[in-house]
């Protein structure tokens, strides 16, 4: 496939761990922040190619690990009800609610359904006008110009029985969240590529320099991880630390403009508890409150839901980095993807998932 | 986050009041909306996040992108060769 | 922003095994064998032998038969390039076929969905008339029962069937050993992509289509052509997880090579677009064979000259033994492990 293939390329990838290897005169810890870049390293068995100097630590770009666990007892709450066709986006459905998640709502009936695109839900909701049609819009900033215009689309069309469950994230102040914190040790980041996409780097340069750390947005394919590397490496030998883009072909400095201007008009920065992690100021999106009849929450009144995460794995260690999957005792035991004791364990693109998937020493019985 | 994949634009109409069009994965293909690449004409390449071109390709980015990666690997192999 | 304290931050309660039958407890994945494992082993097949191979070898009078069941629930009932009838057939010749018996003779049992139109069903029943005529098996027996509307899901097949193993013939997942060469008999994924295409809920479209196809009379041309170790259809839970089930039954370390996985374009790129593993994707008229290493290069030939064998490939070898795990050398040159599929897959998006 055009602008995949050609970045998959095993000379040129060697060509790249050659300069990594040539370049690199110490030891650094680089975080490339979104779960499907984590996915990337580990599905192509680069992450094991780097030099040992060069240690990958795995972000929290993983929008299924963090919606947090009072959100998802809200889909679960209100996809059982029996007026109710819920849709998601498919990761959704395994992520452990307080007491079940999403498939087990199905298996007792539910009619939960899974989606492509947000726009597919709204179709059903105009195809099902006897049922209240919900969305469960999550995601970071890639997804929320979608989910923004399903929403958008349903008032455009006098659609009264479509309603979103919101639990949008943004990366930014995620990043400053890591970077201040006590325990920090990134030294660099690998920048979500299509977050980017979406919102520019604008942000970026300003945190580089405040926390004088190297930004480099990043592709997904081996190739364009490599070169985020590289360009990440060259700035932490020479001390330097700025905003650059190595995935040209895809994310302008200003992002598009037009994305952000509707996720802009339907929605408004809202504090955001990260599950894993807690409460980080200002760092997501909620619905404006001129689109409130779409809200699910308030249209069936699900209120606050209580909940509460016991402490038996370390999501939080590990979604900011501490930590990896390997050093978290219950990890491949207690906790497996069958079993996940943590939402990481779950979303095909959760460290803890991607680690035991491909990364497990395997010793079947 | 955020699985977003290249294809190619084969056909682009008006639906419901949005601007969509018909892409192609490679054998693939799929309605999508165009609402945020107005821009975006039959043939073009955009990068496709749950059924939203997000951004078009850019070819001469990308050939640059892989011209400085050919410099990279001609520098190896003399230095191999060395 | 101010100093931001991580300490202190909690993880989900664990949730343990769910208390009913949920999809992925049919997705022939991790949760399938652990129902499998947990449930139906020790109370109903402890007095018989286990292979866990896709027939039970039974002896009688010093002959030996291979016997299998499979039940089709299969959603569209037609689908690009078959129906759940041709389905029906296939799945158990080839389960027959896969212990390298030669099929005799099926079973069908009919489970109607009160108003299921008899042009449906006539359509279903000429389809598997031809899918048994190619393989040369005939329907021994049959039974219908019709359940009210909404008891089931418009049709249900179950076929269940008999071959004869030929003396010399041993083949069983348990069979792998060092040094075999792994051979797939085709591209890897047309199925579970063609009938995912064919449900309208994700919305795209494709020329693909199943490869759903009886594949006894390749495997005679197999047995014929060299020493054959293991057979697998890769169906549910696709090739990684019959891959791991051999290295679990054989104890040996596989290795395979993503370059030379056979797949065609369009189910790469629904794999991208859905962020699936092919290597999960169902098949229906594929398989996986262990074949003696100095062997590999003849049974090869053999399988490019037979019917559904055009575009067989060695994929990789049985690189040790003593140590069940699957090892992936990705097309850049890294090592991953391949893992069976864990529950049902679902695309995935962010």
């Amino acid at each position: 496939m055009k602008y995949l293939d050609e970045y998959r390329n095993p000379e040129k990838v060697k060509a790249l761990l050659r300069e990594i290897a040539s370049i690199t005169t110490q030891n650094w810890v680089i975080m490339e922040i979104c779960g499907g870049q984590t996915h990337a390293f580990l599905h192509h068995g680069l992450d094991a190619m780097l030099p040992p100097q060069i240690e990958l630590v795995h972000g929290p770009g993983c929008p299924v690990c963090v919606t947090p666990l009072e959100q998802i007892d809200k889909a679960i709450a209100i996809a059982s009800r029996p007026d109710v066709i819920f849709t998601s986006y498919g990761d959704m459905l395994r992520v452990p609610g307080s007491t079940q998640d999403l498939f087990s709502v199905r298996a007792k009936g539910g009619d939960v359904r899974v989606v492509y695109s947000p726009l597919d839900a709204v179709g059903l909701a105009e195809a099902n006008p006897d049922k209240e049609v919900v969305f469960f819009a999550i995601g970071f900033e890639t997804t929320a110009p979608a989910n923004a215009m399903a929403v958008l689309q349903a008032k455009n069309k006098n659609i009264k029985n479509f309603s979103v469950i919101t639990s949008h994230v943004r990366v930014p102040p995620a990043m400053e969240a890591i970077l201040g914190s006590k325990s920090n040790r990134v030294q660099a980041f690998l920048a979500a590529g299509h977050v980017c996409a979406v919102m520019g780097f604008h942000e970026y340069p300003s945190i580089a320099e405040k926390y004088h750390v190297p930004i480099v947005v990043t592709g997904f394919e081996p190739i364009d991880l490599l070169n985020g590397m590289v360009s990440a490496i060259k700035q932490l030998e020479a001390g330097e630390s700025i905003a650059e883009n190595q995935y040209q072909r895809a994310v302008k400095f200003g992002g598009n403009e037009s994305a952000q201007n509707t996720i802009r008009s339907v929605f408004q920065s809202v504090d955001r508890k990260w599950r894993g992690i807690g409460v980080i100021p200002q760092s997501g999106w909620g619905l404006s409150p001129d689109f409130a009849d779409f809200d699910a929450e308030i249209k069936f009144d699900v209120g606050d839901i209580l909940t509460q995460e016991s402490p038996l794995c370390i999501a939080g260690e590990i979604l900011q980095g501490l930590k990896k999957p390997t050093g978290c005792p219950a990890f491949g035991k207690e906790c497996t993807p069958q079993t996940p004791l943590g939402a990481p364990m779950v979303s095909a693109e959760g460290a803890c998932a991607a680690y035991y998937k491909y990364h497990r020493e395997v010793t079947h019985e | 986050m955020c699985l977003a994949i290249p294809g190619k634009l084969t056909d682009i109409y008006e639906k419901d009041n949005l601007r969509m069009a018909k892409i192609d994965f490679g054998g693939i293909a799929r309605e999508i909306c165009l609402e945020y690449t107005p821009e975006a004409k039959v043939g073009d390449y955009a990068l496709v996040h749950v059924g939203f071109a997000i951004s078009l390709m850019d070819e001469e980015e990308a050939q640059e992108t892989l011209r400085l990666l050919q410099e990279i690997a001609d520098i190896g192999d003399e230095l191999n060769e060395m | 922003m101010n100093e931001f304290d991580f300490e202190g931050y909690t993880c989900p309660v664990p949730i343990r095994p769910t208390e009913t039958v949920i999809l992925g407890h049919g997705s022939g994945g991790t949760l399938s064998r652990d129902l499998l494992r947990r449930l139906f082993l020790p109370d109903l097949g402890t007095a018989a032998p286990r292979s866990l191979d896709d027939s039970a070898v039974v002896e009688m009078n010093g002959a030996r038969f291979a016997l299998t069941t499979d039940s089709h629930v299969v959603s569209p009932l037609f689908f690009p390039g078959g129906d759940i009838g041709r389905l029906a057939i296939c799945g158990t010749v080839n389960d027959l076929a896969m212990v390298g018996a030669r099929p005799i003779a099926l079973t069908c049992g009919f489970v109607l969905e009160e108003g299921l139109p008899f042009e449906t069903l006539q359509r279903v029943v000429a389809s598997m008339q031809d899918a048994a005529k190619e393989a040369g098996v005939y329907i021994a027996a049959g039974d219908t029962k019709v359940v009210q509307k909404g008891g089931a899901d418009k049709l249900f097949i179950n076929t269940s069937g008999m071959g004869a193993i030929a003396d010399g013939v041993n083949i069983s997942g348990a069979n792998a050993k060092e040094g075999d060469v792994v051979i797939a008999s085709g591209t890897i994924g047309d199925h579970g992509i063609a009938v995912l295409s064919a449900r309208e809920d994700l919305g795209f479209e494709t020329a693909l289509e199943s490869d759903v196809a009886p594949l006894n009379h390749l495997i005679e041309a197999m047995l014929a052509a060299g020493e054959i170790h293991v057979l697998r259809d890769p169906t549910r839970g696709g090739l990684a997880t019959s891959l791991v089930e051999i290295s679990e039954q054989s104890n040996v370390t596989i290795e395979i090579e993503e370059e030379k996985l056979p797949y065609k374009p369009a189910v790469k790129a629904a794999c991208e677009m859905l962020g699936f593993d092919p290597l999960f994707v169902a098949n229906e008229g594929k398989l996986v064979a262990f074949v003696k290493g100095d062997d590999a290069e003849m049974v090869l030939s053999a399988m490019k000259r037979a019917k559904y064998g055009e575009d067989a490939a060695i994929i990789g070898r049985v690189i040790g033994t003593g140590k069940s795990q699957v090892r992936l050398k990705t097309a850049i040159g890294g090592t991953r492990l391949v893992d069976m599929l864990p529950g049902e897959m679902l695309p995935r998006i962010c």
